[in-house]
């Protein structure tokens, strides 16, 4: 079975691997980070999202053979480095953005995904940003809301928290 | 001011840090040192008979530990159902078997026929695919009017038809009905479809068994909102085990939403192959697996009558349903239309004559049970909507017309089984008109038009029946269970408590809203209070999540056991100051000798009672520890009003929505922001449901929403922010913290808000042919009835 490489949350990682073992696959089973979640098979709910090399990724839908040699942050290197939670982690937990909390970590990578190319979004923009993440809970209306107070705008006037 | 602790704080929540960093600890995160995996071979066809199942190339592929398929479970039970429902006539609903893997037949697509345990999951599913069926395919029954017919496929050769059950409730005697509707000056006909949904946790269905053969002990980790409820029925029921050799583990839970409080075939699966194959098994479903193994939610079709006097005021109701059960039996189908359903056709409304007619029937799909709202929001939809249609006949407004029926004096009695303890309809209204901005929406509509747009306002109200159940209410409808709930406090020696609860928290916040109540009857720090949940071995026995009763049943419970504590707490405090406890006043967490200033803390009391050198041993025990089980006297019953605004793009049937606003009245409110965050999902679930999501068969029963690419989940872009209020409060009456549950009225109160504003849309631009238009309200549907 092949090798494969990557940088993981700033450490070095490797692993044999099946041909067919997809990003998520090894990040869960092979490195045990499974703060990545699998919701569906069809690459569309987006619980997986993770960063390749700096882009938003859905792990689910690239071979860790792909991700070789690339630099992968998953939901577990997102924290300060005190532990503290970081920005986005923090608005979610101020607002409300989460409550199963299992399509959360897909949330939070697409959130500083969105953040890095559009550090003001509006509300169309977010929303719109995460037609790739499906949230069954929240009703989106605090993922929302947590996105835009993470980008520093002032929240107070949507209704209620 | 508001609060920033203890009861009606907005407590930010704890279990947050664990998610938000990945360090949450799933079903599928879990894994057993040696574990083997198992992948099921699932029926592709609706029915079929199974003339042979050829295992033997499967078996020689590498990695194959085991293959099962039916003929290994013929000495076990199948999976039960747990409520027996009877008919009109006194005789018991027809129950047909439900084996853990096929025996004989399969009955719809997905029904399990083989499973395969290997040493890795690709290796499992490779093994499946060698696997050779000898089907014979049969017709299959999937549409309810036709199943019905004499002559139809039966789903169960060995019943007599594929009519699960015909009930009947309210007002028996069809001629004093009838009666009723002859004398009535108008009367609203409305014939619609509550689509069959799929309740889609994000977190697929998992399950993980081991056993030990040294102790002859199991444990299996499962996705399950009630994990006490799993023990009971797969160790009573199914596998013949004795409970107390059965740890049953719900870790954090990815969302459940009703489908993940059945027992399923997986769970018993992995039970009994973990002993079998003596290794832990592991099964992670897929979401397609998901799409044809969990239960399905709604399929109902109805016919609904409402009629009116001169005055306007509602006489006589009258529905007549018939509810899809799917191929088998799912743990709590059976009650779903009946006692979730027909007793909630009063709605928010006096009207004195009430028939509900259900008709329960086999077909050849998926189980369908209880999704977030359970029957509610089919009683809720049809009535809300039929309301509609009668206020557009007469011409009057539909609050106006709504205000004029509501039930004013509490308790009340409703003609279906009920009695409503409490509510405030026309307060709680009145809290939707201005949350709603009810007055600036002929603006806004004028607005849309100049851009070419529809503007529909939709309004509705509801009510649903929670906190289930007075145990020997539901036992005598049928229930095979009861349905109080449990609370151990156990008070650590320096203070701190650990709170044992069957309640089981799946996204609702109850590692942060049950601290809340403990420490302000304490008056201590919500830091020192820390609930366990998800673990037989850990908690008392409690019936778990759903029908919004964790706080309700359980959170009483819990009050019940503080208050045990507070009590002996007291005695060992008068022991410590030479008073009588009679005397001793408990308050911000330390209790004082009234009208004196002798004083002992929380801490010191706690530490006397684990060591007890001065202590009151004659007359109590040592330790500080409590159970209570709270069995609820009544229902609770939450209501509200919701208004829904909508631009219709004329041009495509495009719907919008563009402002929802909730007022709902639930009591007493332990957390505003989770009682925020359960309307916002349940709205979002609402709107779903009313715009997008619809889980189809075709005539052969072949599935054809088996995934995301072709069932239309709600996204960020589908919903508005929602405006929520929830300061209308007339506490329950009959539960010590006055609250009635708020975890399901978003899905059942915003349905019809939608679609009342599409037709309000659609006749604000002179389409007054369009009566009504089914969920989901689609495009091409709304394009369709523009068309006439």
């Amino acid at each position: 079975m092949p090798q494969v490489s990557m940088t993981v949350n700033g450490k070095a990682t490797s692993g044999t691997v099946e041909g067919r073992t997809l990003l998520s696959g090894y990040l869960r089973d092979h490195l045990g980070l499974t703060g990545t979640h699998v919701g569906c098979d069809t690459s569309q709910c987006g619980a997986c999202v993770v960063h390749v090399n700096g882009a938003a990724v859905k792990s689910c839908a690239i071979l860790a053979l792909e991700a070789d040699g690339a630099d992968v942050a998953t939901i577990e290197g997102q924290a300060n480095a005190d532990g503290s939670l970081n920005v986005i982690q923090q608005a979610f937990q101020d607002h409300h953005g989460l409550q199963c909390g299992f399509c959360t970590p897909g949330m939070v990578m697409s959130a500083a995904a969105l953040l890095k190319e559009n550090p003001k979004p509006t509300e169309r923009d977010v929303r719109e940003y995460l037609e790739g993440n499906i949230c069954r809970c929240t009703g989106y209306h605090n993922i929302v809301k947590a996105i835009m107070a993470a980008s520093g705008q002032d929240v107070t006037a949507i209704a209620a928290e | 001011m508001p609060k920033d602790t203890g009861i009606g704080a907005a407590k930010k929540r704890r279990e947050d840090v664990r998610f938000l960093t990945g360090a949450g600890n799933y079903t599928d995160d879990i894994n057993v040192r040696g574990q083997a995996y198992v992948h099921f071979l699932r029926s592709d066809v609706a029915h079929a008979k199974i003339n042979g199942i050829d295992t033997s190339a499967a078996a020689a592929m590498p990695g194959v530990v085991r293959i099962f398929t039916g003929a290994d479970f013929t000495g076990v039970g199948g999976l039960p159902c747990g409520w027996q429902v009877t008919d009109r006539h006194g005789v018991p609903m027809q129950e047909p078997p439900h084996p853990i893997l096929a025996q004989g037949k399969v009955r719809h697509v997905g029904d399990p026929i083989a499973a395969v345990v290997a040493d890795t999951y690709e290796q499992a599913r490779d093994a499946a695919e060698a696997i050779v069926l000898d089907l014979e395919e049969l017709p299959a029954v999937v549409n309810m009017g036709a199943a019905l017919k004499d002559g139809a496929t039966k789903v169960h050769d060995d019943l007599t038809s594929n009519l699960c059950y015909d009930w009947v409730l309210g007002q028996t005697d069809d001629a004093a009905v009838q009666a009723a509707f002859d004398a009535a000056a108008h009367v609203t006909t409305l014939e619609l479809t509550n689509q069959r949904l799929v309740a889609n946790p994000m977190e697929p269905r998992v399950a993980v068994a081991e056993y030990s053969r040294g102790t002859e002990d199991y444990t299996l980790y499962t996705t399950s909102q009630n994990p006490h409820v799993i023990r009971l029925l797969m160790c009573a029921f199914v596998l013949g085990l004795p409970e107390h050799k059965v740890r049953v583990v719900a870790p954090d839970v990815g969302g459940g939403f009703g489908t993940k409080i059945f027992h399923y075939a997986e769970e018993a699966f992995v039970t009994f192959a973990a002993k079998a194959c003596n290794r832990p098994v592991k099964w992670t479903a897929s979401r397609s697996e998901a799409f044809m193994s969990d239960a399905q939610g709604r399929d109902h079709v109805t016919k609904i009558e409402l009629a009116l006097d001169a005055d306007n005021n509602f006489v006589a109701l009258r529905t007549n349903t018939m509810a899809n059960m799917g191929a088998y039996l799912s743990t709590f189908s059976s009650s779903v239309p009946t006692w979730l359903h027909g007793t909630l056709m009063a709605g928010n409304y006096r009207t004195p004559v009430i028939q509900v007619n259900v008709k329960a029937v086999f077909t050849n799909t998926v189980p369908v049970d209880a999704y977030r709202g359970a029957g509610r929001p089919e009683a809720t939809y049809q009535l809300e909507r039929v309301i509609d249609k009668a206020a557009r006949e007469l011409g009057v407004d539909p609050i106006k017309l709504r205000r004029q029926n509501f039930i004013t004096e509490f308790p009340y009695d409703t003609p279906v089984a009920l009695t409503y303890d409490t509510g405030d309809y026309n307060g709680t209204m009145d809290k939707l008109e201005v949350a709603a901005d009810i007055v600036g929406f002929a603006a806004r509509r004028a607005e849309s038009e100049k851009r070419g747009k529809l503007r529909g306002l939709g309004v509705n109200c509801y009510i649903e029946a929670c906190g289930i159940a007075p145990s020997n209410i539901v036992g005598m409808l049928g229930a095979r269970a009861g349905l109080y709930d449990a609370a151990t406090v156990r008070v650590n020696a320096t203070g701190s408590i650990s709170v044992m609860v069957g309640a089981h928290s799946h996204g609702q916040g109850h590692e942060t809203a049950f601290p809340q109540v403990v420490a302000e009857m304490i008056g201590i720090d919500e830091s020192m209070v820390e609930i366990v949940h998800g673990d037989t071995s850990k908690i008392p026995f409690g019936m778990g999540t759903y029908g919004s009763r964790s706080l309700a049943v359980c959170g009483s419970a819990m009050v019940r056991a503080t208050e045990k504590i507070i009590n002996k707490a007291k005695k060992i405090a008068a022991h410590l100051m030479e008073a009588s406890d009679t005397d001793i006043e408990l308050k911000d967490g330390r209790f004082t000798v009234a009208g004196t200033d002798k004083s002992v803390a929380w801490g010191d009391v706690t530490l006397t009672a684990y060591v007890p050198h001065n202590f009151p041993l004659t007359e109590i025990e040592p330790g500080l520890e409590e159970t209570a089980f709270y069995d609820p006297a009544n229902f609770t019953y939450p209501a509200g009003a919701y208004a829904c605004e909508v631009e219709v793009d004329p041009e495509t049937g495009k719907v919008t929505v563009e402002r929802f606003a909730a007022a709902d009245d639930f009591g007493n409110i332990i957390n505003p922001m989770i009682v925020d965050g359960q309307v916002h999902g349940g709205i979002g679930q609402g709107i779903g449901q009313a715009l997008l999501e619809s889980c189809v068969y075709d005539e052969n029963g072949q599935l054809l929403t088996g995934s995301y690419m072709d069932y239309a989940m709600p996204r960020a872009d589908d919903v508005p922010f929602y405006a929520v209020d929830h300061s209308s409060q007339t506490p329950c009456t009959h539960n010590p913290l006055g609250v009635k549950g708020c975890g399901e009225a978003g899905a059942i109160g915003s349905p019809p808000a939608v679609v009342n504003a599409v037709i309000d849309a659609l006749h604000s631009g002179g389409m007054t042919h369009v009566a009504h238009i089914d969920m989901p309200v689609s495009p091409s549907r709304v394009w369709s009835a523009m068309q006439g």
